[in-house]
Protein backbone atom coordinates (compact mmCIF):
# COMPACT_ATOMS: atom_id res chain seq x y z
CA UNK A 1 0.00 0.00 0.00
CA UNK A 2 2.41 2.24 0.84
CA UNK A 3 4.97 1.49 -2.48
CA UNK A 4 4.95 1.71 -5.45
CA UNK A 5 4.37 -1.81 -7.19
CA UNK A 6 2.88 -1.09 -10.64
CA UNK A 7 4.88 -0.81 -13.59
CA UNK A 8 5.06 3.07 -14.43
CA UNK A 9 8.56 5.14 -13.18
CA UNK A 10 8.84 5.71 -9.64
CA UNK A 11 9.92 9.49 -8.57
CA UNK A 12 13.41 10.00 -8.59
CA UNK A 13 11.74 11.83 -5.05
CA UNK A 14 10.57 8.45 -3.70
CA UNK A 15 14.44 7.47 -3.72
CA UNK A 16 15.85 9.88 -2.60
CA UNK A 17 13.62 12.07 -0.56
CA UNK A 18 13.87 16.19 -0.91
CA UNK A 19 17.46 15.90 -2.85
CA UNK A 20 17.75 18.83 -5.31
CA UNK A 21 13.93 19.54 -5.01
CA UNK A 22 11.95 22.40 -3.50
CA UNK A 23 9.49 20.44 -2.28
CA UNK A 24 9.35 16.10 -1.97
CA UNK A 25 6.48 13.93 -1.01
CA UNK A 26 7.13 10.63 0.43
CA UNK A 27 4.93 7.78 0.12
CA UNK A 28 2.16 9.88 1.89
CA UNK A 29 -0.74 8.42 2.84
CA UNK A 30 -3.83 10.42 4.14
CA UNK A 31 -6.95 9.27 5.72
CA UNK A 32 -10.38 11.75 6.63
CA UNK A 33 -12.46 10.93 10.04
CA UNK A 34 -10.35 8.46 10.65
CA UNK A 35 -11.77 5.64 7.74
CA UNK A 36 -10.94 7.34 4.62
CA UNK A 37 -8.02 6.55 2.55
CA UNK A 38 -7.69 8.96 0.20
CA UNK A 39 -3.78 8.77 -1.10
CA UNK A 40 -2.23 5.87 -0.70
CA UNK A 41 1.53 6.18 -0.67
CA UNK A 42 1.84 9.33 -2.90
CA UNK A 43 5.32 10.42 -3.82
CA UNK A 44 6.25 13.26 -6.26
CA UNK A 45 8.69 15.74 -6.17
CA UNK A 46 8.65 19.46 -7.15
CA UNK A 47 12.39 20.82 -8.59
CA UNK A 48 12.97 24.76 -7.62
CA UNK A 49 12.06 27.24 -10.06
CA UNK A 50 10.30 24.40 -12.52
CA UNK A 51 6.16 24.39 -12.76
CA UNK A 52 4.70 20.97 -11.92
CA UNK A 53 1.16 20.11 -13.13
CA UNK A 54 -0.56 17.52 -10.80
CA UNK A 55 -3.60 16.42 -13.34
CA UNK A 56 -6.00 13.44 -12.97
CA UNK A 57 -9.77 13.33 -12.52
CA UNK A 58 -12.21 14.46 -10.57
CA UNK A 59 -11.91 12.65 -6.91
CA UNK A 60 -8.52 11.05 -7.50
CA UNK A 61 -6.81 13.14 -4.44
CA UNK A 62 -5.12 16.65 -6.18
CA UNK A 63 -6.66 19.05 -3.51
CA UNK A 64 -6.02 16.75 -1.06
CA UNK A 65 -2.55 16.51 -1.89
CA UNK A 66 -2.40 20.24 -2.15
CA UNK A 67 -3.73 20.25 1.59
CA UNK A 68 -1.50 17.89 3.07
CA UNK A 69 1.21 19.66 1.65
CA UNK A 70 0.01 22.88 3.03
CA UNK A 71 -0.91 21.56 6.25
CA UNK A 72 -4.82 21.90 6.02
CA UNK A 73 -5.94 18.83 6.55
CA UNK A 74 -6.57 19.35 10.42
CA UNK A 75 -9.66 21.80 9.78
CA UNK A 76 -10.88 18.86 7.46
CA UNK A 77 -10.78 16.16 10.14
CA UNK A 78 -8.10 14.93 7.75
CA UNK A 79 -4.25 13.65 9.03
CA UNK A 80 -1.13 12.44 7.46
CA UNK A 81 -0.83 8.65 8.73
CA UNK A 82 2.03 7.73 6.89
CA UNK A 83 5.10 9.17 5.15
CA UNK A 84 6.56 12.46 5.09
CA UNK A 85 6.27 15.99 3.55
CA UNK A 86 9.42 17.77 3.20
CA UNK A 87 10.20 21.66 2.23
CA UNK A 88 13.65 22.71 1.39
CA UNK A 89 14.71 19.71 2.76
CA UNK A 90 13.02 20.25 6.18
CA UNK A 91 10.43 17.41 7.01
CA UNK A 92 6.96 19.73 7.51
CA UNK A 93 4.80 16.82 7.99
CA UNK A 94 3.55 18.18 11.24
CA UNK A 95 3.85 21.79 10.82
CA UNK A 96 1.13 23.70 11.33
CA UNK A 97 -0.48 26.20 8.76
CA UNK A 98 0.91 29.18 9.46
CA UNK A 99 3.87 28.23 9.73
CA UNK A 100 4.45 26.88 6.50
CA UNK A 101 3.02 30.16 4.79
CA UNK A 102 6.03 31.49 6.50
CA UNK A 103 8.47 28.91 5.59
CA UNK A 104 7.56 30.18 1.96
CA UNK A 105 4.43 28.24 0.30
CA UNK A 106 1.75 29.64 -0.61
CA UNK A 107 -1.70 28.19 -1.49
CA UNK A 108 -4.50 29.40 -4.22
CA UNK A 109 -7.23 27.18 -3.20
CA UNK A 110 -9.92 26.15 -5.59
CA UNK A 111 -13.02 28.37 -6.06
CA UNK A 112 -10.67 31.48 -5.44
CA UNK A 113 -11.78 31.82 -2.26
CA UNK A 114 -11.21 35.69 -2.05
CA UNK A 115 -12.21 37.58 1.23
CA UNK A 116 -15.66 38.40 -0.21
CA UNK A 117 -16.40 40.99 2.41
CA UNK A 118 -12.76 43.12 1.72
CA UNK A 119 -11.69 45.31 -0.96
CA UNK A 120 -9.00 44.52 -3.18
CA UNK A 121 -6.24 46.22 -0.64
CA UNK A 122 -7.89 44.69 2.06
CA UNK A 123 -7.46 40.91 0.43
CA UNK A 124 -3.74 42.01 -0.18
CA UNK A 125 -3.06 42.84 3.39
CA UNK A 126 -4.34 39.85 4.64
CA UNK A 127 -2.40 38.01 1.99
CA UNK A 128 0.99 40.07 3.40
CA UNK A 129 -0.02 38.97 6.85
CA UNK A 130 3.40 36.91 7.59
CA UNK A 131 5.52 39.55 6.36
CA UNK A 132 4.18 41.83 8.29
CA UNK A 133 2.94 44.59 5.34
CA UNK A 134 5.30 46.20 2.77
CA UNK A 135 4.84 48.48 -0.24
CA UNK A 136 7.23 46.43 -2.27
CA UNK A 137 4.99 43.32 -2.53
CA UNK A 138 2.26 45.52 -3.23
CA UNK A 139 3.72 47.46 -6.22
CA UNK A 140 4.81 43.86 -7.61
CA UNK A 141 1.39 42.60 -7.35
CA UNK A 142 0.00 45.95 -9.03
CA UNK A 143 2.83 45.92 -11.53
CA UNK A 144 1.85 41.94 -12.78
CA UNK A 145 -2.49 42.62 -12.47
CA UNK A 146 -2.20 46.53 -13.12
CA UNK A 147 -6.22 45.91 -13.26
CA UNK A 148 -6.69 44.86 -9.75
CA UNK A 149 -4.17 48.72 -9.21
CA UNK A 150 -7.47 50.51 -10.88
CA UNK A 151 -10.09 48.64 -8.46
CA UNK A 152 -8.14 48.46 -5.17
CA UNK A 153 -10.96 49.89 -3.46
CA UNK A 154 -13.12 47.46 -4.82
CA UNK A 155 -15.31 45.15 -3.06
CA UNK A 156 -13.77 41.60 -3.79
CA UNK A 157 -17.27 39.68 -3.51
CA UNK A 158 -18.37 41.60 -7.07
CA UNK A 159 -15.43 41.07 -8.94
CA UNK A 160 -15.52 38.80 -12.15
CA UNK A 161 -14.13 34.90 -11.67
CA UNK A 162 -10.91 36.24 -13.56
CA UNK A 163 -10.76 39.43 -11.81
CA UNK A 164 -10.99 36.96 -8.46
CA UNK A 165 -8.20 34.11 -9.64
CA UNK A 166 -5.68 37.52 -10.68
CA UNK A 167 -6.25 38.67 -6.82
CA UNK A 168 -6.25 34.88 -5.43
CA UNK A 169 -2.68 34.88 -6.65
CA UNK A 170 -1.87 38.59 -6.03
CA UNK A 171 -2.98 37.90 -2.55
CA UNK A 172 -0.85 34.49 -2.43
CA UNK A 173 1.98 36.60 -3.47
CA UNK A 174 1.98 39.00 -0.64
CA UNK A 175 3.10 36.35 1.50
CA UNK A 176 6.84 36.25 -0.35
CA UNK A 177 6.29 31.91 -1.18
CA UNK A 178 9.19 30.68 -3.23
CA UNK A 179 6.70 28.12 -4.05
CA UNK A 180 3.32 28.80 -5.13
CA UNK A 181 0.62 26.05 -5.13
CA UNK A 182 -2.64 26.70 -7.53
CA UNK A 183 -5.78 24.70 -7.40
CA UNK A 184 -7.68 24.82 -10.39
CA UNK A 185 -7.14 28.00 -11.63
CA UNK A 186 -8.96 27.77 -14.43
CA UNK A 187 -12.02 27.03 -12.65
CA UNK A 188 -14.93 28.04 -14.04
CA UNK A 189 -13.00 30.78 -16.49
CA UNK A 190 -13.77 31.60 -19.98
CA UNK A 191 -11.30 30.07 -22.38
CA UNK A 192 -9.61 33.09 -22.80
CA UNK A 193 -9.15 34.02 -19.14
CA UNK A 194 -7.78 30.57 -18.74
CA UNK A 195 -4.72 31.30 -21.48
CA UNK A 196 -4.97 35.07 -19.58
CA UNK A 197 -4.06 33.30 -16.01
CA UNK A 198 -1.82 30.33 -17.09
CA UNK A 199 0.20 33.34 -18.88
CA UNK A 200 0.74 34.90 -15.60
CA UNK A 201 1.92 32.08 -13.92
CA UNK A 202 4.59 30.81 -16.84
CA UNK A 203 5.62 34.90 -16.58
CA UNK A 204 5.77 34.94 -12.53
CA UNK A 205 7.85 31.78 -12.84
CA UNK A 206 10.15 33.17 -15.53
CA UNK A 207 10.99 36.69 -14.32
CA UNK A 208 10.81 35.78 -10.63
CA UNK A 209 12.08 32.12 -10.77
CA UNK A 210 8.98 31.04 -9.01
CA UNK A 211 8.50 27.43 -8.34
CA UNK A 212 4.74 26.28 -9.19
CA UNK A 213 2.97 22.94 -7.88
CA UNK A 214 -0.69 23.33 -10.32
CA UNK A 215 -3.58 21.16 -10.25
CA UNK A 216 -5.39 21.41 -13.40
CA UNK A 217 -8.64 19.58 -14.94
CA UNK A 218 -7.23 21.50 -18.23
CA UNK A 219 -4.62 18.90 -18.77
CA UNK A 220 -3.78 20.05 -22.20
CA UNK A 221 -3.38 23.91 -20.87
CA UNK A 222 -1.26 22.66 -17.44
CA UNK A 223 0.77 20.23 -20.43
CA UNK A 224 1.71 23.68 -22.20
CA UNK A 225 3.18 25.78 -19.24
CA UNK A 226 4.35 22.72 -16.87
CA UNK A 227 8.29 21.56 -17.06
CA UNK A 228 7.10 18.14 -15.19
CA UNK A 229 3.81 16.42 -15.12
CA UNK A 230 2.41 13.43 -12.67
CA UNK A 231 -0.91 11.81 -13.38
CA UNK A 232 -3.08 10.88 -9.98
CA UNK A 233 -5.51 7.84 -9.86
CA UNK A 234 -7.15 6.88 -7.08
CA UNK A 235 -4.66 8.55 -4.60
CA UNK A 236 -1.26 7.58 -6.40
CA UNK A 237 0.74 8.45 -8.82
CA UNK A 238 0.30 6.68 -12.15
CA UNK A 239 2.63 8.56 -14.39
CA UNK A 240 4.73 10.97 -14.17
CA UNK A 241 7.50 12.38 -16.88
CA UNK A 242 8.57 15.58 -18.40
CA UNK A 243 5.15 17.65 -19.80
CA UNK A 244 6.33 17.35 -23.46
CA UNK A 245 6.71 13.54 -22.79
CA UNK A 246 3.38 13.36 -21.25
CA UNK A 247 1.49 15.35 -23.90
CA UNK A 248 2.82 12.83 -26.63
CA UNK A 249 1.96 9.48 -24.45
CA UNK A 250 -1.15 7.56 -26.00
CA UNK A 251 -3.00 7.01 -22.73
CA UNK A 252 -2.39 10.63 -21.45
CA UNK A 253 -3.67 11.40 -24.58
CA UNK A 254 -6.89 9.32 -24.97
CA UNK A 255 -7.77 9.70 -21.55
CA UNK A 256 -7.11 13.46 -20.38
CA UNK A 257 -6.57 15.52 -23.26
CA UNK A 258 -9.62 13.84 -25.37
CA UNK A 259 -7.60 12.91 -28.25
CA UNK A 260 -7.72 9.53 -30.71
CA UNK A 261 -5.04 7.49 -31.04
CA UNK A 262 -4.48 8.65 -34.47
CA UNK A 263 -4.68 12.76 -32.80
CA UNK A 264 -8.23 13.28 -34.05
CA UNK A 265 -10.80 14.46 -31.51
CA UNK A 266 -12.55 11.51 -30.22
CA UNK A 267 -16.81 12.26 -31.25
CA UNK A 268 -19.10 11.87 -28.54
CA UNK A 269 -20.77 8.85 -30.72
CA UNK A 270 -18.05 6.53 -29.81
CA UNK A 271 -18.47 7.40 -26.07
CA UNK A 272 -21.25 4.44 -25.65
CA UNK A 273 -19.07 2.20 -27.06
CA UNK A 274 -15.37 3.23 -25.05
CA UNK A 275 -14.18 -0.41 -23.71
CA UNK A 276 -10.32 0.23 -23.26
CA UNK A 277 -9.34 0.42 -19.84
CA UNK A 278 -6.82 2.33 -18.16
CA UNK A 279 -3.92 -0.04 -18.09
CA UNK A 280 -2.54 1.14 -15.32
CA UNK A 281 -5.47 0.26 -12.70
CA UNK B 1 -37.21 71.69 25.60
CA UNK B 2 -34.49 71.67 28.32
CA UNK B 3 -36.05 68.59 29.43
CA UNK B 4 -36.03 67.21 25.90
CA UNK B 5 -32.59 68.10 25.26
CA UNK B 6 -31.78 66.22 29.09
CA UNK B 7 -33.83 63.32 27.89
CA UNK B 8 -31.51 63.09 24.89
CA UNK B 9 -28.04 63.63 26.33
CA UNK B 10 -28.83 60.63 28.78
CA UNK B 11 -30.02 58.51 25.86
CA UNK B 12 -27.11 59.26 23.71
CA UNK B 13 -25.48 58.71 26.55
CA UNK B 14 -26.83 55.21 27.34
CA UNK B 15 -26.84 54.36 23.99
CA UNK B 16 -22.97 54.66 23.28
CA UNK B 17 -22.24 52.29 26.04
CA UNK B 18 -25.06 49.91 24.74
CA UNK B 19 -22.70 50.27 21.24
CA UNK B 20 -19.36 49.57 23.32
CA UNK B 21 -21.16 46.43 24.61
CA UNK B 22 -22.32 45.62 21.76
CA UNK B 23 -19.59 45.87 20.00
CA UNK B 24 -17.54 43.23 21.41
CA UNK B 25 -20.91 40.56 20.97
CA UNK B 26 -20.78 41.30 17.49
CA UNK B 27 -16.91 41.13 17.54
CA UNK B 28 -17.44 37.94 18.48
CA UNK B 29 -19.99 36.42 16.61
CA UNK B 30 -18.08 37.77 13.46
CA UNK B 31 -14.78 36.13 13.93
CA UNK B 32 -16.11 32.69 15.71
CA UNK B 33 -19.45 32.77 14.52
CA UNK B 34 -20.71 32.24 18.48
CA UNK B 35 -23.87 34.14 19.83
CA UNK B 36 -22.47 34.95 23.25
CA UNK B 37 -25.13 35.72 25.54
CA UNK B 38 -22.85 36.25 28.03
CA UNK B 39 -21.83 39.58 26.92
CA UNK B 40 -23.91 41.59 29.57
CA UNK B 41 -21.53 39.46 32.34
CA UNK B 42 -18.53 40.54 30.25
CA UNK B 43 -19.66 44.67 31.65
CA UNK B 44 -20.66 43.30 34.88
CA UNK B 45 -17.22 41.74 35.49
CA UNK B 46 -15.31 43.90 33.91
CA UNK B 47 -17.09 46.75 36.06
CA UNK B 48 -16.08 44.95 39.18
CA UNK B 49 -12.50 44.65 37.93
CA UNK B 50 -11.97 48.32 37.82
CA UNK B 51 -13.68 48.74 41.20
CA UNK B 52 -11.16 46.31 42.51
CA UNK B 53 -8.42 48.00 41.31
CA UNK B 54 -9.68 51.20 41.77
CA UNK B 55 -11.39 51.51 45.25
CA UNK B 56 -10.03 47.88 46.75
CA UNK B 57 -6.65 47.73 45.64
CA UNK B 58 -6.85 51.81 45.69
CA UNK B 59 -4.40 51.86 42.22
CA UNK B 60 -3.79 55.20 40.72
CA UNK B 61 -6.79 55.84 38.01
CA UNK B 62 -4.59 54.83 35.29
CA UNK B 63 -3.63 51.79 36.21
CA UNK B 64 -6.51 50.43 37.69
CA UNK B 65 -7.34 50.93 33.81
CA UNK B 66 -4.49 49.14 33.04
CA UNK B 67 -5.27 46.74 35.17
CA UNK B 68 -8.87 45.99 34.33
CA UNK B 69 -7.58 45.75 30.70
CA UNK B 70 -5.43 43.36 31.70
CA UNK B 71 -7.20 41.28 33.79
CA UNK B 72 -10.28 41.15 30.91
CA UNK B 73 -7.63 40.46 28.26
CA UNK B 74 -6.60 37.10 30.42
CA UNK B 75 -10.67 36.32 31.10
CA UNK B 76 -11.33 36.27 27.33
CA UNK B 77 -8.62 34.39 26.57
CA UNK B 78 -9.25 31.64 28.93
CA UNK B 79 -12.67 31.85 28.41
CA UNK B 80 -12.07 31.23 24.64
CA UNK B 81 -9.40 28.82 25.54
CA UNK B 82 -10.96 26.70 28.04
CA UNK B 83 -14.69 27.10 27.23
CA UNK B 84 -15.82 27.86 23.11
CA UNK B 85 -12.65 26.03 21.62
CA UNK B 86 -13.66 22.64 23.04
CA UNK B 87 -17.13 23.72 21.41
CA UNK B 88 -15.70 23.86 17.98
CA UNK B 89 -18.16 22.45 15.31
CA UNK B 90 -20.74 21.74 18.13
CA UNK B 91 -24.13 22.42 17.48
CA UNK B 92 -25.28 26.31 17.54
CA UNK B 93 -27.74 25.58 20.37
CA UNK B 94 -25.17 23.95 22.25
CA UNK B 95 -22.67 26.81 22.42
CA UNK B 96 -25.25 29.03 23.08
CA UNK B 97 -26.65 27.60 25.92
CA UNK B 98 -22.59 27.11 27.07
CA UNK B 99 -22.74 31.03 26.87
CA UNK B 100 -25.70 31.32 29.12
CA UNK B 101 -24.10 28.57 31.50
CA UNK B 102 -21.04 31.03 31.30
CA UNK B 103 -22.98 33.92 31.84
CA UNK B 104 -24.78 32.56 34.90
CA UNK B 105 -21.04 31.63 36.14
CA UNK B 106 -19.96 34.96 36.03
CA UNK B 107 -22.65 36.63 37.53
CA UNK B 108 -22.64 33.76 40.51
CA UNK B 109 -18.70 34.63 40.99
CA UNK B 110 -19.34 38.21 40.65
CA UNK B 111 -22.14 37.58 43.74
CA UNK B 112 -20.20 35.45 46.00
CA UNK B 113 -17.33 37.90 46.19
CA UNK B 114 -18.65 40.78 46.05
CA UNK B 115 -22.16 40.43 47.16
CA UNK B 116 -25.54 42.09 46.07
CA UNK B 117 -25.19 45.12 47.43
CA UNK B 118 -24.18 48.64 44.80
CA UNK B 119 -20.58 49.28 45.46
CA UNK B 120 -19.86 53.16 45.80
CA UNK B 121 -17.23 54.46 43.74
CA UNK B 122 -15.76 57.71 43.81
CA UNK B 123 -16.27 59.90 40.65
CA UNK B 124 -14.12 59.13 38.08
CA UNK B 125 -15.76 61.39 35.36
CA UNK B 126 -16.58 64.86 36.95
CA UNK B 127 -19.92 65.78 38.33
CA UNK B 128 -20.67 69.20 37.06
CA UNK B 129 -22.75 69.77 34.63
CA UNK B 130 -23.20 72.20 31.55
CA UNK B 131 -25.43 74.45 30.19
CA UNK B 132 -27.07 74.26 26.84
CA UNK B 133 -30.22 75.74 25.36
CA UNK B 134 -31.46 76.53 29.08
CA UNK B 135 -30.44 72.50 29.72
CA UNK B 136 -28.67 71.37 32.70
CA UNK B 137 -26.49 68.30 31.22
CA UNK B 138 -24.02 66.47 33.53
CA UNK B 139 -20.91 66.88 31.98
CA UNK B 140 -20.18 62.82 32.46
CA UNK B 141 -22.75 61.36 30.74
CA UNK B 142 -21.23 63.70 27.55
CA UNK B 143 -17.78 62.46 28.79
CA UNK B 144 -19.05 58.78 28.46
CA UNK B 145 -20.48 59.61 24.54
CA UNK B 146 -17.24 61.25 23.57
CA UNK B 147 -15.09 58.40 25.24
CA UNK B 148 -17.68 55.22 23.86
CA UNK B 149 -17.04 57.45 20.34
CA UNK B 150 -13.28 57.45 20.80
CA UNK B 151 -13.14 53.79 21.77
CA UNK B 152 -15.49 52.70 19.04
CA UNK B 153 -13.56 54.91 16.47
CA UNK B 154 -9.96 53.16 17.72
CA UNK B 155 -11.66 49.99 16.92
CA UNK B 156 -12.77 50.99 13.32
CA UNK B 157 -9.28 52.58 12.31
CA UNK B 158 -8.00 49.13 14.00
CA UNK B 159 -10.38 46.67 11.74
CA UNK B 160 -9.91 49.16 8.41
CA UNK B 161 -5.82 49.77 8.63
CA UNK B 162 -4.08 46.96 10.36
CA UNK B 163 -3.15 43.89 9.79
CA UNK B 164 -4.61 42.10 12.91
CA UNK B 165 -7.77 43.83 12.26
CA UNK B 166 -7.76 43.12 8.68
CA UNK B 167 -6.77 39.63 9.47
CA UNK B 168 -9.86 39.31 11.97
CA UNK B 169 -12.39 40.35 9.03
CA UNK B 170 -10.38 38.00 6.70
CA UNK B 171 -10.86 35.23 9.30
CA UNK B 172 -14.48 36.11 9.63
CA UNK B 173 -15.61 35.80 5.74
CA UNK B 174 -13.21 32.86 5.08
CA UNK B 175 -11.59 30.38 7.73
CA UNK B 176 -10.07 28.41 5.21
CA UNK B 177 -8.64 30.91 3.08
CA UNK B 178 -6.97 33.07 6.24
CA UNK B 179 -5.42 29.80 7.09
CA UNK B 180 -3.83 29.80 3.61
CA UNK B 181 -2.61 33.37 4.20
CA UNK B 182 -0.69 32.33 7.34
CA UNK B 183 -3.02 33.72 9.60
CA UNK B 184 -3.50 31.51 12.50
CA UNK B 185 -7.30 31.59 13.28
CA UNK B 186 -7.03 30.32 16.71
CA UNK B 187 -5.04 33.32 17.83
CA UNK B 188 -7.94 35.47 16.18
CA UNK B 189 -10.80 33.72 17.92
CA UNK B 190 -8.62 34.28 21.24
CA UNK B 191 -7.95 38.29 20.08
CA UNK B 192 -11.87 38.44 19.25
CA UNK B 193 -12.62 37.63 22.62
CA UNK B 194 -10.13 39.58 24.34
CA UNK B 195 -11.42 42.60 22.37
CA UNK B 196 -14.78 41.97 23.05
CA UNK B 197 -13.96 41.62 26.93
CA UNK B 198 -11.72 45.12 26.67
CA UNK B 199 -14.87 46.95 25.14
CA UNK B 200 -17.12 45.08 27.57
CA UNK B 201 -14.64 46.22 30.61
CA UNK B 202 -15.14 50.07 29.10
CA UNK B 203 -18.54 49.95 28.57
CA UNK B 204 -18.85 48.50 31.75
CA UNK B 205 -16.55 51.18 33.54
CA UNK B 206 -18.61 53.96 31.87
CA UNK B 207 -21.85 52.77 33.12
CA UNK B 208 -20.76 51.82 36.47
CA UNK B 209 -19.74 55.61 37.35
CA UNK B 210 -23.00 57.18 35.06
CA UNK B 211 -24.55 54.91 37.72
CA UNK B 212 -23.43 52.39 39.76
CA UNK B 213 -21.56 49.43 40.14
CA UNK B 214 -24.00 46.67 40.83
CA UNK B 215 -25.74 43.77 39.65
CA UNK B 216 -27.93 45.71 37.30
CA UNK B 217 -24.93 46.17 34.63
CA UNK B 218 -25.72 42.83 33.95
CA UNK B 219 -29.21 43.89 32.84
CA UNK B 220 -28.31 46.83 31.13
CA UNK B 221 -25.93 44.57 29.14
CA UNK B 222 -28.92 42.21 28.02
CA UNK B 223 -29.83 45.16 25.97
CA UNK B 224 -27.07 44.41 23.16
CA UNK B 225 -29.91 42.08 22.03
CA UNK B 226 -31.72 44.33 20.48
CA UNK B 227 -29.35 46.23 19.64
CA UNK B 228 -26.85 43.64 17.62
CA UNK B 229 -31.16 42.61 16.20
CA UNK B 230 -31.59 46.03 15.02
CA UNK B 231 -27.65 46.62 13.78
CA UNK B 232 -27.38 43.43 12.30
CA UNK B 233 -25.52 40.75 14.12
CA UNK B 234 -22.14 41.04 12.04
CA UNK B 235 -21.95 45.02 11.70
CA UNK B 236 -19.79 47.36 13.55
CA UNK B 237 -21.50 50.71 12.02
CA UNK B 238 -24.76 49.00 13.25
CA UNK B 239 -23.82 48.47 16.20
CA UNK B 240 -23.31 52.18 17.08
CA UNK B 241 -26.91 53.05 15.15
CA UNK B 242 -28.31 50.35 17.29
CA UNK B 243 -26.69 51.21 20.23
CA UNK B 244 -27.67 54.89 19.72
CA UNK B 245 -31.24 54.24 18.85
CA UNK B 246 -31.94 51.68 21.37
CA UNK B 247 -30.43 54.11 23.98
CA UNK B 248 -32.67 56.76 22.90
CA UNK B 249 -35.68 54.40 22.46
CA UNK B 250 -35.00 53.31 26.48
CA UNK B 251 -34.61 57.08 27.45
CA UNK B 252 -37.99 59.10 25.50
CA UNK B 253 -40.19 55.73 26.44
CA UNK B 254 -39.03 56.71 30.36
CA UNK B 255 -39.41 60.56 30.56
CA UNK B 256 -42.20 60.33 28.36
CA UNK B 257 -44.42 57.57 28.85
CA UNK B 258 -43.93 55.20 31.45
CA UNK B 259 -40.69 54.32 33.36
CA UNK B 260 -41.64 50.57 33.67
CA UNK B 261 -42.66 50.32 30.02
CA UNK B 262 -39.00 51.69 29.01
CA UNK B 263 -37.48 48.03 30.21
CA UNK B 264 -39.47 46.41 27.60
CA UNK B 265 -39.56 48.73 24.66
CA UNK B 266 -35.88 47.75 23.42
CA UNK B 267 -37.43 44.42 23.15
CA UNK B 268 -40.92 44.93 21.26
CA UNK B 269 -38.39 46.89 18.96
CA UNK B 270 -36.37 44.05 18.52
CA UNK B 271 -39.27 41.46 17.88
CA UNK B 272 -41.01 44.14 15.53
CA UNK B 273 -37.36 44.55 13.70
CA UNK B 274 -36.99 40.29 13.68
CA UNK B 275 -40.50 40.79 11.63
CA UNK B 276 -39.24 43.18 9.09
CA UNK B 277 -35.66 43.05 8.16
CA UNK B 278 -34.51 39.92 9.59
CA UNK B 279 -30.71 40.27 9.28
CA UNK B 280 -30.92 43.71 10.21
CA UNK B 281 -30.31 47.30 8.99
CA UNK B 282 -26.49 46.75 8.68
CA UNK B 283 -26.73 43.52 8.13
CA UNK B 284 -24.21 42.08 5.87
CA UNK B 285 -25.92 40.60 2.70
CA UNK B 286 -24.81 37.51 1.46
CA UNK B 287 -22.80 38.45 -1.88
CA UNK B 288 -23.97 36.75 -5.02
CA UNK B 289 -22.71 37.20 -8.48
CA UNK B 290 -25.15 36.51 -10.99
Amino acid sequence: MTSHTDTTTPGAAAAAPGAGSMLALNNVEVIYDDVILVLRGLSLSVPEGKIVALLGSNGAGKSTTLKAVSGLLPSEHGEVTDGSVTFQGRDITRVDAAERVKLGMSLCMEGRHVFEHLTIAENLTAGAYTQKGSDEDLDLVYSYFPKLADMRSRVAGYLSGGEQQMLAIGRALMARPKLLMLDEPSLGLAPLLVQEIFGYIKRLNEERGLTVLVIEQNARRALEVADHGYIMEQGRIVLEGPARDLAENPDVKEFYLGLGEEGSRKSYRDVKHYKRRKRWL
Amino acid sequence: MSNFINQLAYGLADGSILALAALGFVLIYKATGVINFAQGEFLLVGAYMFYTAFVVLQLPLVLAVVFGVVVATIIGVLVERLILRPMVGENPISIIMVTIGLSMFMKAVVQAFYGTTPKSQPAILPRSSVEFLGATIPLNRLLAIVIAAVVLTAFTIFFRRSRHGVAMRAVADDQQAAMTMGISVRRIFAMAWALAAVSALIAGVLLGDISAVDQNIAAFGLMVFPVVILGGLDSVPGTIVGGLTIGLLHQFTAAYWDAGLAGVVPYIALVLILLVRPYGIFGETRIERV
